[in-house]
């Protein structure tokens, strides 16, 4: 039987919040998009599409009782490890990266579910796994372990982007169950030498040029740094009150790329200048200490590790595009949750605030 | 003790935690802030300049489009660099004078270069327009003296198509114009920009995806009135791919040089791959009139040229296949079991059938009439009979078997599919009933059948090969520009006739007799060296009673001929039409036999050229019904 308290105790402020968000997001595609020709269906339209897919997704989520999830947890990281060497081995090769697996009506892409799956994972496995001084290095071998594998595997295919996500919210994870100082300053330590045999074996030249070219963009204005000069140009030039809707001549004149989707903050930026970032930056951060402020009111340990999980995925999704976005990270094609055109994004976050809304309506169930 | 799983966050520092993560998150959201502060309000009065002007400029780079190659990599089609005006429409101060200015130098219609720029009205004010193509390095240098009256032009090298062998093969190559307003808004060149030139026909368009390269550019940096400072950087344009057709240059040669002067299409078939080997409509047309401007008579001589050379007849043209149609009423008769090849009639020079006369192509008549005979002498009596007992639905269907009356997805657009007809047909087509009286003139390829010059030589070679219908194809491979193999054509069989051995068997002697044996209308096709069947025919364009001496051309009947060779193991297929030609043996026989001398020379074959010995004519017109019930054939 539907339990009443189910529906009183509904969050409607996070709803309200990320709707509030989505509805900014479809007014910057609506301008960011006008200066192309556009046949079929226009994209502020597809994405609205989008977002009630997501909506639908999100509410049937949150209408399953999350403590299922539990059981389903490992399940579905294998089921998803299976997906993601079969893209490796039978994946959909578009410009020069193997990411999808082709269904024929649909390219389904495993490494964006495994976003989800790894909270999932983590949040099982520390459920069950009592921790009063924080991990130990012995304890974080499992764990990282985990976390290792599915991270290798879509490095592999190469997508840095969400290799680096994955690793984020995982070690969001592990931070929030408490590693010990000493782990952590071996960890550190070893890092070191990682990330120049990284450097050395596992980035592909593009990957390596992005970065040079963050640290200099002046050397490759028309390439990859392209992107940072002029998107540092839009959101610079938007000033404190922007230079007003669908009046950003950046955009306009489509010297941004991927102004839809990645760059959508840039134009918005441009468009609504400082105090327009102001509101959108508050809404998020809202955002994030509501998701966290979830977790801690939760009453058991798998639902407050689920909700920090979701939080932090959200929350390095917004870090690191707007980080990208004003010339603070290099450019690792990471879309602003809610807000960026495209479907899978959406989905997903989508689907995350699903899993917060379960846990926040029933933390009064125990 | 709680389970496990229930054990609180607060348990292990949890909340602790979460405030931790809380305060993390502050911080980054405020440095975050700190950032756009720093660039929205410290730095915004810099970056404001420099979107105002726009410093960084991107000058597309047109990519040379990929060459097209004959069948052994011979150059059919290349670049060369051009030199064009493009106009920046930011950065003219004065549209009107510039314009004027422009007219004047380039001496061109100011309407020409007003109608240009319009088109790209809606796109990005810095994005340079293309006003003129192809100007000569004399008005280029007079526009560089002039550059200070000129702010806002720029002059850009583009390559343009370079035809290594003039008209040769104009059809089939096609063209490349410049994209138009429909066509820029359309889902296929979404990608293309105002004063991009494209493939306007033949295998320029058809493959258009694969030749045009992708574009590169310059990124420029220009002051605040657009005048080019210094070049940033440079992306090169990648060229397109080669695309590899299945013509054989040689051959297509022969071919265009066996038609002559005569309007009408030759087309050539590998009998057991579908390959096109030669492909021809004539007249043709230099491709390289329509690379830039054309120049006003040059267009009106095509327009006006009443032999049509901008038509692809090979593809598009539509004829009544006369008696080359024969071969399709033969079979029917044979896998009806309606004949066999002993079967005789007896052929007085007409046949009466109601009300009407309908006469054989030889008023004297053939006498004793069997189907080797009625194939090499091309009795119309015979067949006149044949169909009236078959009924048309029943010719039809053998027709269609063989792939007449549908496109053959040859790999070109507009491709046209003929007509077969049948009582449904008729119909749909008239709100008519069939009159039985229509049927007769069909068993001769005359009345309401139409076929192109494509499905003829498919049609031979599909006797050829006995039964197999191979997709005619144009393109063999496209190869990329490190010469990486993007896709390779392997032949692909559209479907089988399946009918019986004994039937092709009967029908091939038929066409053996046609060209080898005394009486035989298409002897002019005969080689001594390799053994050729075919079938003649000439269908009638306009009924007239008296069509001897003094027919005005375009009231003369068109001359047909199919042909494969060798006989004992076909290699190759011929279909060749000559508009108003008259007779298929005379006019369009001896071009067949051309072609396929060339391309057993070619093959090494035949070792030399050997004067040709061409029997005596023996036919004098055929297939040239006049039944009271004949509806006008059309051209």
């Amino acid at each position: 039987m539907f339990d009443r308290r189910l529906f009183t105790n509904f969050d409607w402020t996070l709803l309200g919040v990320v709707l509030l968000i989505t509805a900014f997001g479809v007014i910057n595609i609506y301008s960011a998009s006008s200066s192309y020709r556009e046949i079929g269906t226009p994209y502020y339209l597809k994405q609205l599409y989008w977002i009630v897919a997501g909506l639908g997704l999100c509410l049937t989520v949150c209408s399953l009782d999350y403590h299922m999830l539990e059981d389903f947890a490992y399940w579905l990281y294998g089921a998803v490890l299976i997906l993601l060497v079969l893209v490796l081995v039978a994946g959909k090769t578009t410009m020069g990266a193997t990411r999808w697996i082709s269904l024929g009506f649909f390219n389904m892409q495993p490494s964006e579910p495994m976003k989800i799956v790894i909270i999932m994972t983590f949040a099982r496995f520390f459920s069950r796994y009592p921790v009063f001084k924080g991990l130990t290095l012995k304890e974080l071998v499992r764990p990282l372990l985990l976390l290792g594998i599915p991270a290798v595997l879509i490095m592999k295919q190469p997508d840095l982007g969400t290799a680096i996500l994955v690793s984020l919210i995982a070690g969001s994870m592990l931070l929030f169950v408490g590693v010990r100082w000493s782990a952590l300053a071996t960890i550190f330590a070893a890092a070191v030498p990682t990330v120049v045999i990284a450097w050395q074996f596992l980035l592909h030249d593009y990957q390596k040029k992005r970065i040079y070219n963050f640290l200099n963009p002046d050397l490759d204005p028309l390439g990859s740094g392209y992107h940072i000069i002029q998107s540092k140009i839009a959101v610079g030039s938007g000033a404190t009150f922007g230079k007003g809707f669908m009046q950003g001549t950046q955009s306009q004149l489509r010297f941004l790329p991927e102004q839809h989707t990645d760059f959508a903050f840039s134009v918005f930026a441009e468009e609504w200048g400082f105090l327009g970032c102001l509101l959108i930056l508050t809404l998020y951060l809202f955002l994030i200490l509501w998701g966290l402020g979830i977790a801690k009111k939760c009453n058991d340990r798998f639902g407050s590790l689920l909700a920090v999980g979701v939080t932090a995925m959200l929350f390095w999704h917004i870090a690191i595009n707007m980080g990208m976005v004003i010339g603070l990270m290099p450019v690792v094609g990471v879309p602003l949750p809610f807000f960026s055109y495209g479907g899978t994004s959406m989905v997903t976050s989508m689907v995350g605030v699903g899993i917060l809304l379960n846990i926040s309506m029933r933390r009064f169930m125990f | 003790m709680k389970p496990l799983n229930n054990i609180l966050p607060e348990d292990d520092g949890g909340g602790r935690r979460i405030i931790g993560l809380s305060l993390g998150a502050c911080a980054m959201f405020f440095l975050l802030l700190s950032r756009l502060w720093y660039l929205q309000v410290i730095s915004a009065e810099d970056l404001i300049d420099q979107s105002e002007n726009n410093r960084l400029r991107f000058v597309p780079v047109a990519a040379p489009r990929g060459a097209i190659l004959d069948r052994n990599g011979k150059v059919l089609v290349s670049n060369t660099p051009s030199f064009s005006v493009a106009v920046i429409p930011q950065d003219v101060k004065n549209k009107e004078q510039l314009i004027d200015n422009l007219a004047r130098y380039l001496n061109l219609d100011r309407t020409e270069i007003e109608t240009k720029w319009n088109k790209g009205q809606g796109r990005a004010k810095y994005y340079p327009l293309v006003v003129a193509s192809g100007i000569t390095r004399d008005q280029m240098e007079f526009l560089e003296e002039n550059r200070l009256a000129l702010s806002g032009v720029n002059i850009e090298m583009k390559p343009i198509r370079a035809y290594t062998n003039g008209s040769l093969a104009s059809h089939l190559l096609g063209y490349l114009g410049e994209v138009s307003e429909d066509e820029l808004n359309s889902e296929r060149y979404r990608e293309y920009n105002a004063g991009d030139y494209i493939g306007k026909s033949g295998i320029e368009r058809a493959w258009e995806n694969y030749l045009h390269g992708t574009d590169g550019g310059r990124q420029i940096e220009v002051d605040a009135r657009g005048r080019f400072l210094r070049t940033v950087a440079e992306t090169g344009s990648s060229v397109g791919n080669t695309v590899m057709l299945t013509i054989d240059l040689d051959l297509q040669k022969a071919a265009e040089q066996a038609l002559g002067d005569q309007a009408g299409a030759a087309v050539a078939m590998d009998v057991n791959t579908g390959e096109i080997l030669a492909f021809v409509s004539s007249p043709d047309f230099d491709p390289a009139n329509f690379t830039g401007r054309m120049p006003p008579e040059v267009w009106k001589k095509y327009l006006e040229d009443e032999r049509h050379p901008l038509e692809n007849k090979a593809l598009k043209g539509m004829y009544p296949p006369g008696s080359t149609f024969k071969i399709i009423t033969a079979i029917a008769g044979l896998e009806e079991g309606l004949i066999d090849e002993h079967t005789t009639i007896q052929c007085t020079g007409s046949y009466k059938f109601g009300n009407a006369t309908f006469r054989c192509w030889d008023h004297k008549g053939h006498g004793t009439v069997d189907l080797k005979k009625s194939l090499r002498e091309s009795c119309d009596v015979y067949y006149y009979k044949l169909a009236e007992r078959l009924g048309v639905d029943r010719i039809a269907k053998y027709a269609k078997r063989f792939g007449l009356g549908a496109p053959l997805g040859i790999g070109l657009e507009n491709e046209k599919g003929g007509v077969i007809p049948t009582q449904d047909w008729k119909l749909k087509r008239f709100g008519k009933k069939w009159y039985s009286g229509e049927t007769l003139p069909v068993g001769i390829g005359q009345g309401y059948v139409l076929t192109t010059p494509v499905q003829l030589a498919s049609m031979i070679s599909t006797v050829a090969n006995e039964g197999t219908i191979l997709r005619p194809h144009l393109v063999k491979r496209v190869v990329d520009s490190d010469g990486k193999v993007l896709q390779d054509f392997a032949p692909q069989v559209l479907g089988k006739t399946g009918l019986k051995p004994a039937t092709y068997r009967f029908v091939k002697e038929g066409l053996l007799a046609v060209v080898n044996e005394a009486h035989g209308t298409g002897g002019s096709s005969r080689l001594w060296e390799v053994k050729v069947a075919g079938k003649t025919g000439s269908s009638q364009v306009v009924k007239l009673r008296d069509s001897k001496g003094g027919v005005p051309y375009r009231f003369r009947d068109h001359a047909l001929f199919v042909a494969f060779a060798p006989f004992e193991k076909p290699e190759i297929a011929v279909a060749v039409i000559v508009e108003h030609g008259e007779h298929g043996g005379s006019a369009a026989a001896p071009v067949a036999g051309k072609v396929l001398r060339a391309y057993f020379e070619g093959k090494g074959v035949i070792k030399k050229p050997v004067p040709k010995a061409v029997p005596k004519e023996e036919e004098g017109g055929e297939g040239v019904a006049e039944p009271d019930t004949a509806p006008p054939a059309q051209q």
